[in-house]
């Protein structure tokens, strides 16, 4: 499953949500003001495992848009939105955490 | 041949503050016309939408909580309400509205459609879904 | 792949559309299918033929209407719940004379109907895809 989450955890609890039923093999994609998840900052221990296994993707535009590119934490891969699609297409279902 | 597929409703608001929770019963009460294996979820402030004694007499808009005793005749019985979501806010199945439905496979015996599950368990159900619908 | 894409909220207010939009267009640009675009809750508005951003902004209805999403009879799949969009005064030329009302905003390359075309557009679509607040 591919999981996008649009919302900062500074604002909403949706990653939190999110990360509390994702399952061994889904994937996590920041969108819109999600990508404020994908900073280094002091809620960044939240998808540090998880993005250490290589499942924590941020949508390079909204990252470059909210002037957070040189503040990415580890491990996070920035995809364009080709790569959005590219994602759906090998993920299967879409989750939102609208 | 028909598609059968296992279709979603993610509800995580609660339902007067905006338009999500009434607007996804709508669909889920669409839904049922479609013959698909129909579940909803209820986490975070979802789980407001279905609790016992809802009274918007003052707010001046109108209570849909009750439509969801509807469902069960729409053979839609899968509510799986978030045990954490509940505890956090203080909340246990009996503050959950009574809904059930007649299993015809065992003599049409009531049934309670609310299945309270830990994430653990949401994690294995939301696996096996082909669309997720979020509101 | 044939997608499905869901839109929840409506233009410049958030930011979901514009997402939606850029996906459908990718996906698109890459040899994928949109198979139709539902418009639901306040994503009814993104259907208003009385839009008019300033100049220097993007046309997010147009932007929609560029993207040529129909059917095999041309019929559009850029598609506005009838129900969300009575409710909020979006009106094409049938449900405005049904109606007794003068004029009407639907823009062209849209069509209102039911719900049921969400729920058709998750059955028949390989992939369906949300976008909301």
């Amino acid at each position: 499953m591919l999981h996008t989450v649009n919302k900062s955890s500074f604002e909403r609890n949706s990653l939190q949500s999110c990360i509390n039923i994702i399952d061994d093999t889904s994937v996590i994609l920041f969108i819109e003001d999600g990508v404020i998840n994908a900073a280094n900052n002091s809620k960044s221990s939240m998808i540090a495992d998880l993005a250490a296994q290589g499942r924590v993707f941020a949508l390079q535009g909204d990252v470059e848009a909210r002037g957070i590119s040189s503040k990415l934490a580890d491990n996070i891969k920035l995809v364009d939105y080709a790569g959005f699609v590219d994602l759906v297409v090998e993920h299967g279902t879409a989750v939102s955490w609208v | 041949m028909a598609i059968t597929k296992k279709f979603m409703y993610l509800n995580r608001r609660s339902s007067f503050g905006t338009v999500y929770a009434i607007e996804s019963l709508e669909v889920v009460l669409i839904a049922a016309a479609f013959e698909q294996d129909v579940s909803l979820a209820f986490i975070d402030d979802g789980v407001y939408q279905i609790v016992e004694g809802q009274n918007t007499d003052g707010i001046g808009m109108k209570n849909f909580s009750k439509t969801f005793h509807a469902l069960g005749d729409y053979d839609i019985n899968k509510l799986y309400i978030s045990k954490e979501s509940l505890e956090e806010r203080g909340l246990s199945e009996s503050d959950i509205m009574p809904l059930v439905y007649e299993d015809e496979d065992d003599d049409w015996a009531e049934k309670s459609s609310i299945k309270v599950v830990s994430n653990d368990e949401l994690k294995a159900i939301m696996s096996e879904q082909d669309v997720c619908l979020s509101f | 792949m044939k997608f499905a894409i869901q839109v929840n909220e409506g233009p410049y207010q958030h930011q979901a559309s514009d997402t939606a939009f850029q996906f459908a267009k990718a996906a698109i640009e890459n040899g994928h299918e949109i198979m139709r675009v539902f418009f639901y809750h306040d994503g009814v508005n993104n259907a208003s033929s009385f839009t008019l951003p300033p100049q220097d902004d993007r046309h997010v209805v147009n932007n929609w209407a560029s993207l040529d999403i129909k059917d095999a009879d041309g019929n559009p799949e850029l598609v506005v719940c009838v129900a969300a969009a009575l409710r909020r005064g979006m009106l094409d030329e049938s449900e405005a004379t049904k109606n007794s009302i003068e004029g009407n905003n639907l823009h062209p390359a849209f069509r209102i109907s039911g719900l049921g075309q969400l729920i058709e557009a998750g059955i028949q679509s390989d992939r369906l895809v949300v976008f909301g607040d």
